[in-house]
C-alpha cells in the first residue's frame, strides 16, 4: 500500500494541485458575486468568528436566463460539430490513403500530417488571414480569372476553414492507427464471398471503422467547442463563440463569476461527449 | 477435364521464390491435400487461385477458363481462412448469408438456405449470435458453412484444422470430408500435418520448395515415396544411401539389400525403409535384409515403441516395435530384419 503510494503520490498531487484545486476555485468563483477590488469579486466564503456564506446564484441564473448565452452555447456547439464532421469527411480517406500505402510510405505520410505542429500556431493562422483577406492570395487568383474580389476573410467559410486546418490532424491520427491494425483477411474473404471492392468498403472496412471514427469525431469536438482564438482571428464578429463570450466577460467586463459560470457550464456541457470517448476507448 | 490446372505458375516476394513453376490438376469431386512445411508455396497456391495475388508466370485454369485477370469476387471459387476471417460485426446468420446476398438471391431463399447450412454442421440455434459469442470448434464450423453455402465447384480450405485443439480435430476433419462427399465440390485442403492429409484426402500433393515433389494416393505416397524429400516428410522413413554391387545386391549401411527388382550394377541408389516394416528377429541375422545394432534410445509412443538402433557403420535407423513386446534395454544388441518389398528405391 505505501509502495503504491510512491507510486501514485506525484500524479495525484499533480491532478490535485493543477486540476481539482483550480476547478474548485473556478466552482466558488462561480458563486460569487462581483465586485470592486482585485480580484474583481466578493468571496462567496468568509470567516467571522465562523464560516458565513455571502455567495450568489445570481451568475448561473444569468446564464440561464439571458439568451445572449444560451445562443453562444449553440452556436459553439455547432461550430464545432461542423469541424468535426468535416474533419471526419477530410480525414478518413487520408487515414485509408496512409494504411493502404506501402509500408515505407506510410511513416513519411504520417508525419506530412503532423508538419502543421512544426510552425507556431499564430503564424498559421497568420497565413490563413494572407491567404483570405480582400488583396490577399486568393482573392489575386480569382482577380486574374476575372472574379472577385469577394469577401473571404471574417467569414463563417473562413471560420470552417481555420479549425479543420487546425484540428485535422486529431482525426487522421486515430482512424490510421485504427484502419492500419485492420485484419485484411476480413476484406479478402468477403471479395472470396462475391464483393465488389465498393461492397467491402461499405459491408465490412467502414462499419469496423466506426468506433474509432467516432473517436476521432469527439476527439476534435471536444477541444473545439470551447475554441477562442480562430473564431476571433477568422470568423465574423456576430459569431459570439462561448470562448469569445468568455473572453469578454472576464477581460473587457471584469465580471469574473460569470466568466467562471460560463466555464463550468461549458465543462459540464462536454462531460457527456468526453464519457462517450472514454467508453469507446475501453472497448478499443 | 481438371476441375482446376496450373501450369507452370511462379510467384516470387522479394527474394524468395514462394511458387516456382508448378503444374498441378484437381480433379472434380476430389478431396486433395496440398502438403508441405512452411515456405513450400502452398498457401500461396490459394491466394493466387482465389485472385488475392497474382502469378508472376503460368496460367490457372478453372474447368478450361483461365482466371488471369479476373478479381476475386468474380472468381468462382471459394476459400476458407486459416484465422476463419468471420465479419466480428455480423451475426451469424448474416456471415452465412453474405455470399448469397452478394449474388442477388432472393430473401426467402437465403433463410432457406443458410438455416439448411447451419443444421449440416448442427448450428441451428446459433443464428443470431455474434462470431465472439461462439466456441472454436462452432467458429471453424460457421467459416466452413459460409464458403460452401454458395455451392462452389471448387472449396479451398487454408489450414482448416490447425486451430482446434487436438481432440477436435480428427473428429472435425471426419466430418469435413463427409460433408466433402455429400456436396460433390472439389476441395484443396492446405495442410502442414501428414496424418490429416493421410487421413482425410484422396490424393495429396507434396510441395517442396514451390515444386511439385510428388502427387498420388495416400497410399502411393506412404507406399512408394519419389523422392528422399516425400519419404522423409511422410512416416519419417529410414534411408539408407547406397551403391549396387556386381551381384545384383545393393550394399547400403553395411547391410546388404535384396531389391524386388534388379538394378545395374555399379549405379548409386538410395531406398527408403518404413519403420514399422522392421521387425526384431531371433537368433543370427540372414545374409540380406537384415542388420545387428545397439539400441540407442527407446521413446513410448502410446501404441508401440520407437526405438533409435545403431549399425557398425554409423547409420542409425528408426524402428517402430509393438506395445505388447517387452522392449529391449537401452545398450542391448538387436537383430533386424525386413521383407525385400518394403525397401523403395527413391528417384531423388
Amino acid at each position: 500500500m505505501r509502495r503504491h503510494l510512491l507510486i501514485l503520490g506525484p500524479p495525484l498531487a499533480w491532478l490535485l494541485l493543477l486540476v481539482a484545486a483550480p476547478l474548485g476555485i473556478l466552482g466558488l468563483i462561480a458563486f460569487a458575486e462581483a465586485g470592486p477590488g482585485v480580484p474583481p469579486f466578493i468571496p462567496p466564503l468568509a470567516w467571522e468568528g465562523g464560516p458565513v456564506w455571502q455567495g450568489s446564484s445570481e451568475s448561473l441564473a444569468t446564464l440561464l436566463a439571458d439568451s445572449y448565452y444560451l445562443e453562444a452555447f449553440l452556436r459553439s456547439l455547432l461550430t464545432a460539430f461542423v469541424t468535426a464532421a468535416l474533419c471526419l469527411l477530410l480525414a478518413y480517406p487520408m487515414a485509408l490513403g496512409i494504411a493502404g500505402a506501402r509500408p515505407g510510405w506510410r511513416l513519411p505520410l504520417l508525419l506530412l500530417v503532423l508538419l502543421p505542429f512544426w510552425t507556431g500556431f499564430l503564424p498559421r493562422l497568420g497565413a490563413w488571414i494572407g491567404l483570405f483577406r480582400d488583396g490577399g492570395w486568393v482573392n489575386g487568383m480569382l482577380g486574374l480569372l476575372g472574379i472577385g474580389p469577394l469577401r473571404l476573410l471574417y467569414t463563417e467559410a473562413a471560420l470552417h476553414a481555420g479549425m479543420v486546418h487546425a484540428y485535422l490532424p486529431f482525426a487522421v491520427l486515430p482512424l490510421a492507427t485504427a484502419l492500419l491494425r485492420r485484419d485484411l483477411a476480413l476484406e479478402e474473404a468477403a471479395a472470396d464471398l462475391g464483393a465488389t471492392p465498393f461492397t467491402v468498403f461499405r459491408s465490412v472496412t467502414l462499419p469496423l471503422s466506426l468506433p474509432a471514427a467516432a473517436s476521432a469525431f469527439l476527439l476534435v469536438f471536444i477541444p473545439a467547442a470551447g475554441e477562442f482564438v480562430i473564431p476571433d482571428l477568422l470568423g465574423p464578429p456576430e459569431a459570439l463563440l462561448v470562448g469569445r463570450v468568455l473572453w469578454s466577460e472576464f477581460f473587457q467586463n471584469r465580471d469574473w463569476p460569470l466568466a467562471a459560470a460560463l466555464a463550468l457550464a461549458l465543462l459540464v456541457l462536454l462531460l457527456p461527449p468526453i464519457l462517450l470517448f472514454q467508453r469507446l476507448g475501453r472497448r478499443a | 477435364m481438371a476441375l482446376l490446372r496450373t501450369e507452370g505458375l511462379s510467384k516470387r516476394f522479394g527474394q524468395t521464390l514462394a511458387l516456382d513453376g508448378l503444374d498441378l490438376d484437381v480433379r472434380p469431386g476430389e478431396f486433395l491435400a496440398l502438403l508441405g512445411g512452411s515456405g513450400s508455396g502452398k498457401s500461396t497456391l490459394l491466394r493466387l487461385v482465389a485472385g488475392f495475388e497474382a502469378p508472376d508466370a503460368g496460367r490457372i485454369l478453372l474447368e478450361g477458363r483461365d482466371l488471369a485477370g479476373l478479381p476475386p469476387h468474380a472468381r468462382p471459387v471459394s476459400m476458407m481462412f486459416q484465422s476463419y476471417a468471420l465479419f466480428p460485426h455480423l451475426s451469424v446468420f448474416d456471415n452465412v448469408a453474405y455470399g448469397l446476398r452478394r449474388e442477388g438471391v432472393a430473401r426467402a431463399e437465403i433463410a432457406r438456405r443458410v438455416a439448411e447450412g447451419l443444421a449440416l454442421v448442427g448450428l441451428e440455434g446459433t443464428a443470431g449470435r455474434k462470431p465472439h459469442q461462439l466456441s472454436g470448434g462452432q467458429r471453424q464450423r460457421v467459416a466452413l458453412i459460409r464458403a460452401l453455402v454458395k455451392r462452389p465447384r471448387l472449396l479451398m480450405l487454408d489450414e482448416p484444422l490447425a486451430a482446434l485443439d487436438a481432440g477436435l480435430r480428427e473428429r472435425t476433419g471426419l466430418e469435413l470430408r463427409a460433408l466433402q462427399r455429400r456436396t460433390g465440390a472439389g476441395f484443396v485442403m492446405v495442410t502442414h500435418d501428414q496424418g490429416e492429409a493421410l487421413a482425410l484426402a484422396d490424393r495429396i500433393a507434396v510441395l517442396e520448395g514451390g515444386r511439385l515433389a510428388q502427387c498420388g494416393t495416400p497410399a502411393e505416397l506412404y507406399e512408394r515415396p519419389a523422392s528422399r524429400f516425400v519419404a522423409r516428410f511422410l512416416g519419417a522413413a529410414n534411408i539408407l544411401e547406397g551403391r549396387v554391387a556386381t551381384d545384383g545386391l545393393v550394399e547400403a549401411a553395411g547391410c546388404r539389400l535384396a531389391l524386388p527388382h534388379d538394378r545395374p550394377a555399379g549405379a548409386d541408389l538410395a531406398v527408403a525403409l518404413r519403420p514399422e516394416r522392421i521387425r526384431l528377429l531371433p537368433g543370427t541375422p540372414p545374409a540380406t535384409n537384415a542388420a545387428t545394432g545397439r539400441l540407442r534410445d527407446l521413446a513410448y509412443r502410446g501404441d508401440g515403441w520407437m526405438a533409435l538402433v545403431a549399425l557398425p557403420g554409423g547409420t542409425e535407423l528408426r524402428v517402430a516395435l509393438p506395445v505388447d513386446a517387452a522392449p529391449p534395454a537401452p545398450g542391448a544388441q538387436l537383430v533386424l530384419g525386413w521383407p525385400a518389398e518394403a525397401l523403395v528405391p527413391l528417384a531423388a
